[in-house]
C-alpha cells in the first residue's frame, strides 16, 4: 500500500516515465486487439461477423487510441525518462506539473475508453469530420465521449510541451550547449514546440464541436451559416503537425542509436538538427494536402502540393545522414540497431508513397482508399513504432539495470518486420484496386479478397511480435544480465551514471565539453569522476505530492460534467479543481515552510 | 572553459539554470505562446464566419462601441496598475503593493461587470449562442476571454491577501511578475478582439 501510494504521489521523472510507458503499452494492446478484430471482419468479401456499427466504433477507437494513447505518450515516456539524464539534470523543470500531465492523460484515456462499457464508443473515425459529428447525424453519446476525452488528453500534451521546453532551455548541465545536445533531446525540443502550438488548435476545434453538441451552437451547422470545412482546416492544422509530433521523437531515438552501434559520431550532426527544426516549421504549412478532395481551388492546391514535396527534402536528408553514419562504421547488429535500420528502410517506403499523393491529381485517385491506409501505417508503424522499439531496447538497461534478451529481441524484430510488411504492403494494392477505407465489408467483384487475407495474416504475425516483446520485457526485467552504467559503450551523459540511476540522477552536475563526452578519454574520466561518485550528502529532491492527481481528477470531472449539457454543473468540478490548484500552489515542494510557485 | 567552471560552482544550487532565467518565467512565456494559438484560432473562427449569419441580430445592430470603449479603457488602465503593483512589491512597499493590486482587481471586476451587462443585454435582444453563427462565435470568443480575466482576478486576489499578510516581500516579486505577464497578455488579447470585432465591423 505504501508502495502504491509512493507511485501515486511521485514527482520523479523516471517513475513518471515508467508509468507513461506501461500505460501506453496497455493501450497498444487495446488498440492492437481492435485492429485484429477489424482484420478478421475483412478476411472474406461480403462477410458480416460483426455489425457495421461495431466496426465503426472499432476503427475509430483503433485510430484514436494508437495516436493519442500509444504513439504520443510512449514517446513522452522516453522524453520523461531520458531527456533529463541526457542533459545532466536531476529532474524536469516542473516535477509536479509533470505528474499532472500523466494523470490527466490517464484519466482522459480511461474516460474515452469507458464508452465501450456503455456500448457507445466513438464511431465517427479518428478525424471526426463535421458534420457527421453533429447532433443531427450522431445523436448518441459516442461523439460526446470522443470530444470530451480528447479535450482532456490534449491538456496533458500542452503542459508536457511547456515542461520539456523549459527543462531543455534551463536545466542543461554546465557546458551542455544546444549544439552539444544529443539528437533525442533535440527532437524532444522541436516536438515540444510543435505540441504547445498545435494542440491549442485542435482544442478550439473540439471546444466548438462541444458547444455545437451541448449548447446548440452553430459552428458546423450549414443551415445556420456554419461551415463543416472549418473543422477540416482546424483538424488538419493540428493534424499534420501532429504527424511530426509522432515521428520526430523516433527520428531522435535512432539518431542516438545508430551512432552508438556504428561506433561513429552522427554524420552531419548540425544538418540533422536543422533538418528536424525545418520539418517542425514546414509541418505547419502542408495541412491542406489532406483536403485536396474538398475543392479548395487550384491556387491553394498548388501551394500545398509544393510545400508537401518540399518537406520531403529535410526528411530525405536525415535518411542519408543515418546511412552515412553507418558507412564505414563498425556495426553491431543489436536489436535496437536492427529496429533503427528497419525504420530507415520501411519509413522510406512510406515517405515515398507520401510524395506520391502529395500530387493533387494523384491524391484525387487515392483519397480515402486503402492506399492511404498503407501509406500512413508505413510511416506511423514502420516509422514511429520501429523507432520506439529501437529506443526501448536501447534504454532498457538504463531503466531496469538489466540487459534485454537479444535472442527474443531478434525474434521480435523479424516477426515485426515480416508481419508489418505482409500486413500493410498488400493494402497498396487493395487501395489501387479501389477498396475504400473505413469500409465494413467489400464486394467480391472488387477482387481484393486475396490482398485482405494477406493483410490479416500479417496482422496476426505483428500481434505475435508484440506478445514476444511483452514476454521479453517481463523476462529480461526479472532475470536479464546486469547491465552496468554503459553496456553499449555509448557516448552521451545518460550512460555516465549507474543503471538504474539514483533518484537524484547526478550527485553533482557534470561539466560537458563535447557532443560525445564518453568517447573522449580525458573527458570521460572527468565526467565519471563526478557522475559515479557517492555523494556525502544526497541532493535534496522535491517531495511527493498528491495534489497533481487531485487536480487531474478535478479537470477530468469538470470536462465529464459538460456532458450533462447544463452550463453550471461543470462549474462544481471547476471549483474542486481550483481548490486543488490553490493547495498545490501553497505546498512547498521541498517540504519546509510554505512558499508559493515552485512549479 | 571558464564559463563552464563558473557555472559548475552554482550547479548544486536549486536555482541553477543554464540561461540564468527562472524556470517559472521560461515556462510561463511558453504557455503564453500556446495561449496565442488558442485565442488566434478562436479569433480566426470569428473572422471566417463574419457575415455568414442567416438571421439577425447582426453585429452592426447590436455591438455598442462607446460602451465597450469605456470597459476597454478600464481594462487597459488595470495593466498600468499591474505595473505599479509589481514596482511596489519590488520596492518592498506593502502600501503600494496592496493599493495597486486592489486597483487591478477593481478594474478587472468592472470590466467583467460590463461584460455581464453586455451579455444579458444581448440575450434580451435575442442574440444567443444558438441564434446564429455570430452569436455562437461571439459568445464563445468573448466568453473565453472573460473566463481568462476571471482567473486573473482570482489570482490577483490571492496575491492581495498575501500582500496584506506581509507575505509578499521583494524576494517574491517573481510571483507578481508572472501574474503580471498573464494579466498583460489577457489585456493584449482584448485589444485584438476589440479592434477586430467592435471597431472593424
Amino acid at each position: 500500500m505504501t508502495n502504491l501510494w509512493s507511485w501515486i504521489t511521485t514527482v520523479d521523472h523516471k517513475r513518471i516515465g515508467v508509468m507513461y510507458f506501461l500505460t501506453s503499452l496497455f493501450f497498444f494492446f487495446v488498440g492492437g486487439i481492435e485492429a485484429l478484430v477489424i482484420r478478421v471482419q475483412l478476411w472474406k468479401a461480403e462477410q458480416a461477423l460483426i455489425s457495421a456499427e461495431l466496426y465503426n466504433q472499432l476503427f475509430t477507437m483503433h485510430g484514436t487510441t494508437m495516436v493519442f494513447m500509444v504513439a504520443m505518450p510512449m514517446a513522452v515516456a522516453f522524453f520523461n525518462y531520458v531527456v533529463p539524464l541526457q542533459i545532466g539534470a536531476r529532474d524536469v523543470a516542473f516535477p509536479r506539473l509533470n505528474a499532472l500531465s500523466y494523470w490527466i492523460f490517464l484519466f482522459g484515456s480511461l474516460f474515452m475508453n469507458a464508452s465501450w462499457f456503455v456500448g457507445s464508443a466513438p464511431n465517427t473515425s479518428w478525424v471526426g469530420y463535421a458534420n457527421l459529428t453533429s447532433l443531427q447525424f450522431s445523436p448518441g453519446p459516442n461523439v460526446d465521449f470522443w470530444v470530451i476525452g480528447l479535450s482532456i488528453v490534449g491538456i496533458a500534451s500542452i503542459l508536457g510541451g511547456v515542461n520539456f521546453i523549459t527543462t531543455i532551455v534551463n536545466l542543461r548541465a554546465p557546458g551542455m550547449k544546444f549544439m552539444r545536445m544529443p539528437l533525442f533531446t533535440w527532437m524532444t525540443f522541436v516536438t515540444s514546440f510543435v505540441l504547445v502550438t498545435a494542440i491549442p488548435v485542435i482544442a478550439v476545434a473540439l471546444i466548438l464541436l462541444a458547444f455545437d453538441r451541448f449548447f446548440d451552437a452553430n459552428f458546423y451547422v450549414t443551415a445556420a451559416g456554419g461551415d463543416p470545412i472549418l473543422w477540416q482546416h482546424l483538424f488538419w492544422l493540428f493534424g499534420h503537425p501532429e504527424v511530426y509530433i509522432l515521428i520526430l521523437p523516433s527520428f531522435g531515438m535512432i539518431s542516438d542509436v545508430i551512432p552508438a552501434f556504428s561506433r561513429k559520431p552522427l554524420f552531419g550532426y548540425p544538418v540533422v538538427v536543422y533538418a528536424g527544426v525545418l520539418i517542425g516549421f514546414i509541418g505547419w504549412g502542408v495541412w491542406s494536402h489532406h483536403m485536396f478532395t474538398s475543392g479548395l481551388g487550384p491556387i491553394a492546391d498548388s501551394f500545398f502540393v509544393a510545400s508537401t514535396m518540399i518537406i520531403a527534402i529535410p526528411t530525405g536528408v536525415k535518411i542519408f545522414n543515418w546511412l552515412a553514419t553507418m558507412w564505414g562504421g563498425s556495426i553491431r547488429f543489436t536489436t535496437a540497431m536492427l529496429f533503427s535500420i528497419g525504420l530507415v528502410a520501411v519509413f522510406t517506403i512510406g515517405g515515398l508513397s507520401g510524395v506520391m499523393h502529395a500530387s493533387a491529381p494523384v491524391d484525387l485517385q487515392q483519397h480515402d482508399t486503402y492506399f492511404v491506409v498503407a501509406h500512413f501505417h508505413y510511416v506511423i508503424v514502420g516509422g514511429v513504432m520501429m523507432g520506439l522499439f529501437a529506443g526501448f531496447y536501447y534504454w532498457f538497461p538504463k531503466v531496469t539495470g538489466r540487459m534485454p534478451d537479444e535472442t527474443l529481441g531478434k525474434i521480435h524484430f523479424w516477426l515485426a518486420l515480416i508481419g508489418f510488411n505482409l500486413l500493410f504492403f498488400p493494402m497498396h494494392f487493395s487501395g489501387i484496386y479501389g477498396m475504400p477505407r473505413r469500409t465494413w465489408t467489400y464486394s467480391a467483384e472488387l477482387n481484393v479478397e486475396l490482398w485482405n487475407q494477406l493483410s490479416t495474416v500479417g496482422g496476426f504475425i505483428f500481434g505475435a511480435a508484440a506478445v514476444v516483446w511483452a514476454w521479453n520485457m517481463i523476462r529480461s526485467a526479472r532475470s536479464g544480465a546486469p547491465a552496468g552504467p554503459n553496456p553499449w559503450g555509448a557516448a552521451t551523459l545518460e550512460w555516465s551514471i549507474p543503471s538504474p540511476p539514483h533518484h537524484y540522477n547526478f550527485p553533482s552536475l557534470p561539466v560537458v565539453r563535447t557532443r560525445e563526452p564518453l568517447w573522449h578519454e580525458e573527458e570521460r574520466r572527468e565526467v565519471e569522476a563526478v557522475t559515479l561518485a557517492e555523494p556525502e550528502r544526497e541532493p535534496e529532491m522535491p517531495r511527493p505530492s498528491f495534489w497533481p492527481i487531485l487536480v487531474a481528477a478535478g479537470a477530468t470531472l469538470t470536462w465529464a460534467l459538460v456532458m450533462t449539457g447544463i452550463w453550471w454543473v461543470p462549474l462544481t468540478g471547476l471549483a474542486f479543481t481550483g481548490f486543488a490548484i490553490f493547495m498545490w500552489a501553497f505546498e512547498n515542494p521541498f517540504g519546509k515552510k510554505a512558499g508559493a510557485h515552485h512549479g | 572553459m571558464a564559463d563552464a567552471t563558473a557555472a559548475a560552482l552554482h550547479a548544486d544550487d536549486h536555482h541553477y539554470t543554464a540561461t540564468g532565467l527562472p524556470s517559472w518565467k521560461v515556462g510561463f512565456w511558453t504557455f503564453l505562446g500556446s495561449e496565442c494559438l488558442f485565442f488566434g484560432t478562436l479569433i480566426s473562427t470569428y473572422m471566417v464566419y463574419k457575415g455568414s449569419s442567416v438571421q439577425g441580430p447582426y453585429p452592426h445592430e447590436i455591438l455598442n462601441i462607446p460602451l465597450t470603449s469605456v470597459s476597454t479603457f478600464v481594462l487597459l488602465m488595470s495593466s498600468l496598475a499591474m505595473v505599479l503593483a509589481l514596482d511596489g512589491v519590488r520596492r518592498g512597499s506593502k502600501k503600494l503593493a496592496v493599493t495597486w493590486l486592489a486597483v487591478v482587481i477593481v478594474f478587472g471586476s468592472i470590466f467583467l461587470g460590463f461584460q455581464v451587462y453586455e451579455f444579458s443585454h444581448f440575450v434580451h435582444e435575442g442574440l444567443t449562442i444558438p441564434r446564429n453563427v455570430f452569436g455562437s462565435s461571439f459568445f464563445v470568443l468573448t466568453g473565453f476571454h472573460g473566463a481568462h480575466v476571471t482567473v486573473g482576478v482570482v489570482w490577483m486576489t490571492t496575491l492581495l491577501v498575501l500582500a496584506l499578510r506581509g507575505r509578499l516581500p521583494p524576494s517574491k516579486a517573481l510571483s507578481v511578475e508572472i501574474a503580471g505577464l498573464y494579466w498583460h497578455f489577457v489585456d493584449i488579447v482584448w485589444i485584438v478582439i476589440f479592434t477586430l470585432i467592435y471597431l472593424i465591423q
